[in-house]
């Protein structure tokens, strides 16, 4: 037993998750995330702007294999995400413990979060179902509305809800066929990361999903402004953060999906209607004749 | 073969008789006020302006120029309908009264059709057989679904939104006016509409059925004016939805206004749609697609097909066929059931048409125009393309919303697509071909809210219209409309 006590424990790197890959912060700059007592837990990427539009590029380069994979294979994907999770389960009570969580409510979060990616997985191959129509036009023609995926997505997720909030966005996003930029919970990062390690191993392609650490205050103008980014969705913030998203948001008429008042615990935290947000509608014509 | 010896010579020889519409059956009064409460009532500051037939440029009326204090008095009135009878009817009553509008319109279609023509420039065989008819359309499809929306929502309850306020642009006056009248109304809502200042005759006319069919005061208020009168009603803070249709500029500077906003808003934005055609096409049917694409409504159409992309190996035969087709096309009297092309819509309009004519010159594209001859009063544009273009020059990247066409070429499948994907625009698009399988893999690879395969420039109220992109945000039409006129709740 002295020899196992006397180990020094290997420490985790919390890096970022860019295009597939973890790079640490082009920037270099990092935050040190403290406990409540005001120990250092972990060195955390203070990610910047340049990150941030190299996450673009990665998932803009991702959306045309993503959306165009089968509703069956994301369907399954998702759930591979949901049973990976599971297998890591404690490590994740372990880190929401960390930081803050009380053990009782940690394992309910990561239970949940379980519990919402089954949720959407059978969803995949369904909400095209609910939401699509064939039209019947006056005239001679063939006439359906889709839904297709708006395309990159960019997301600031809820602050006080760092692992099911953060995958409470993701989700439906994805399982829709957008790919997302999102930036992780500032004073919860801890699962935002290891969240990127399940997803990298769940045959989710490199680009699909990236996931920023760093500074609401700094970063959220970026995720607003950015000209090759589809839509936007914010869940934290009062009017004046509201009101500068949408004003950097209408520069390319990113569509803005606030989800400030959402509540992530229970059945209210999930919904088809959260997969349509980041739908577009197409709308097709054929004439039907000889 | 010589395609110049085959064509046929339709100008020679034969000559189209007048064919006019008569305006005999039609009333329009000297001055319109503005539509508050159910009554007409002068503006508070007491000016008006005219409005003109482009035609002729011969003024047909004066119409009221709402001002800060018009504007918040429709509101109020909105308001008060909205808390009154409107919101507490039953849906079923409420949808009676939107069938009542379009029964009356139905009857009244061609005094409509004939003071949209005159008022807008249109054609008059356009605003008889497409305008006022899918107006009617829209109001009596949309008054089924007013009993209906659970079923249009699975899962989930929905609310009225309250009081929206409407702005709307001057190329299908009533039609628009009918694609946000109507799914308000069936949702619950009540409205402030302003339509544009060089079109607002039918709306006014509009109001005065909505007086006669009886709908309780202030349920659909009518104000005219200009652009800061639109700017009002935006930013209104006792309005709780903002639908729009025009420019991507205007529409920007709205979504900026309603920013920190609870307002709910759909902007029908800008478009310059691509209609691809393919070697494997029904070419002559192309062709006819091409022009109805852009010369439909004088190209005062945001879906229009602005861009055609043709593929290398048929363009000069495309081309060709076009341009004798756009020799057939009799541009003149809106109120001739021989017109083609009628009025540009306004003067102004007609100046930003020539000023992209000379840039699309200027940037090197060769530029051709059909011969046919244009009166010697009004507003007119002679059906034009462009070749020689490259992707990056203005005429192919902006919005010219006339007759204007720039067309492009491609080799294969995939340069087509990077052409048509690579505007700011996802309005529209259009291909050609009779290959199924290629037909299927362009309609879901174009970026764009519509897109008409083998057709172009169809319409129909259960059909879902709006963009990707900057084309905005929203959908009008079908059952995909009623979501812009409803809260969904948790």
């Amino acid at each position: 037993m002295s020899d196992a006590a006397a180990r020094v424990p290997v420490e985790k790197t919390y890096k970022i998750y860019i295009g597939g890959k973890f790079p640490r912060t082009e920037s270099g700059r990092f935050f040190a995330l403290q406990d409540h007592k005001g120990a250092v837990i972990a060195n955390i990427c203070r990610g910047s702007r340049k990150d941030f539009r190299n996450a673009v590029v990665a998932a803009r380069g991702a959306v045309s294999g993503w959306s165009g994979a089968t509703a069956y294979l994301r369907g399954q994907i998702l759930y591979r995400i949901a049973e990976l999770l599971e297998g890591r389960h404690d490590q994740f009570v372990t880190e929401l413990v960390l930081q803050g969580v009380s053990k009782r409510k940690a394992k309910n979060e990561v239970n949940a979060t379980v519990d919402r990616l089954i949720y959407y997985a059978g969803w995949a191959d369904k909400y095209q179902q609910v939401f699509s129509s064939v039209n019947p036009v006056a005239s001679s023609h063939f006439n359906f509305s889709v839904l297709e995926p708006t395309g990159v997505v960019s997301m600031l997720a809820p602050e006080e809800s760092g692992l099911l909030g953060l995958v409470s966005n993701i989700a439906p996003a994805i399982v829709g066929g957008n790919t997302c930029v999102v930036l992780a919970s500032e004073s919860m990062p801890l699962c935002a990361i290891s969240f990127a390690e399940v997803l990298h191993a769940s045959d989710v392609p490199g680009g699909v999903v990236n996931i920023l650490t760093g500074f609401r205050e700094e970063l959220t103008t970026h995720f607003a402004s950015h000209m090759d980014v589809n839509a936007i969705v914010y869940c934290d913030g009062d009017v004046d953060v509201a009101t500068s998203v949408q004003i950097e948001a209408a520069e390319n008429m990113k569509r803005v999906i606030s989800r400030v008042d959402a509540e992530w615990v229970g059945d209210n935290g999930q919904s088809p209607y959260f997969i349509r947000d980041t739908q577009e509608t197409k709308t097709t014509w054929h004439p039907i004749g000889g | 073969m010589d395609s110049q010896s085959n064509k046929l010579a339709f100008n020679d020889g034969w000559q189209y008789a007048p064919a006019p519409e008569s305006t005999d059956h039609i009333q329009i009064d000297d001055k319109y006020d503005l539509f508050i409460g159910g009554e007409f009532v002068a503006p508070e500051e007491g000016r008006y302006f005219e409005t003109i037939n482009p035609a002729t440029e011969a003024t047909l009326s004066s119409v009221a120029m709402a001002g800060d204090a018009d504007i918040d008095r429709a509101v109020k009135a909105a308001r008060k309908a909205y808390n009154g009878p409107w919101s507490k009817m039953k849906a079923s009553e409420r949808g009676k009264y939107i069938f009542r509008i379009a029964r009356m319109l139905q009857e009244r279609a061609r005094e409509f059709a004939t003071i949209e023509s005159l008022d807008g420039g249109k054609p008059i065989r356009e605003s008889r057989d497409i305008d006022i008819p899918l107006a009617a359309a829209h109001f009596f499809y949309y008054a089924g679904w007013a009993d209906k929306l659970a079923y249009a929502f699975p899962g989930r309850n929905t609310r009225s939104l309250g009081v929206a306020a409407q702005i709307i642009p001057w190329n299908f006056p009533l039609l628009m006016a009918a694609w946000k009248i109507a799914p308000a109304l069936a949702c619950g809502n009540t409205v402030v509409l302003k339509p544009a200042e060089t079109t607002p005759l039918t709306a006014m006319k509009l109001a005065e059925l909505i007086q006669d069919v009886g709908l309780p005061p202030g349920v659909v208020n009518i104000v005219t004016g200009a652009g800061e009168t639109g700017a009002t009603m935006v930013n209104h803070p006792d309005v709780d939805k903002i639908a729009f249709t025009g420019s991507t500029s205007v529409g920007r500077i709205i979504q900026k206004s309603l920013a920190g906003t609870k307002k709910k808003y759909t902007l029908e934005l800008g478009g310059k749609a691509a209609n691809i055609i393919f070697e494997d096409a029904a070419i002559d049917q192309a062709v006819e697609g091409i022009v109805n694409g852009i010369f439909f409504n004088q190209g005062h159409v945001c879906c229009a097909g602005s861009r055609l992309l043709v593929q290398e190996s048929v363009a000069d035969e495309v081309i060709q066929k076009l341009r004798d087709r756009m020799e057939t096309l009799i541009v003149g009297d809106p109120l001739d059931k021989n017109t083609d092309i009628g009025a540009i819509n306004s003067a102004e309009q007609l100046d930003t048409i020539h000023s992209y004519l000379k840039i699309g010159q200027d940037e090197g594209a060769e530029m051709y125009q059909s011969s046919c001859e244009i009166p010697a009063s009004g507003y007119w544009c002679r059906p034009t393309i462009f070749t020689g273009v490259s992707q990056s020059n203005r005429i192919v990247q902006e919005e010219i919303f006339g007759p204007v066409l720039a067309i492009q070429t491609f080799r294969t499948l995939e340069e087509g697509l990077t052409k048509a994907n690579n505007t700011p625009y996802g309005l529209s698009g259009g291909v050609w071909t009779d290959k199924g399988a290629k037909i299927f893999k362009v309609t879901q690879a174009i970026r764009a809210g519509v897109i008409w395969a083998n057709t172009f420039n169809k319409f129909d109220p259960t059909s879902p219209f709006g963009g990707y992109k900057e084309s905005g945000v929203g959908r009008e039409g079908g059952l995909h409309g009623l979501d812009a006129y409803v809260r969904v709740e948790a």
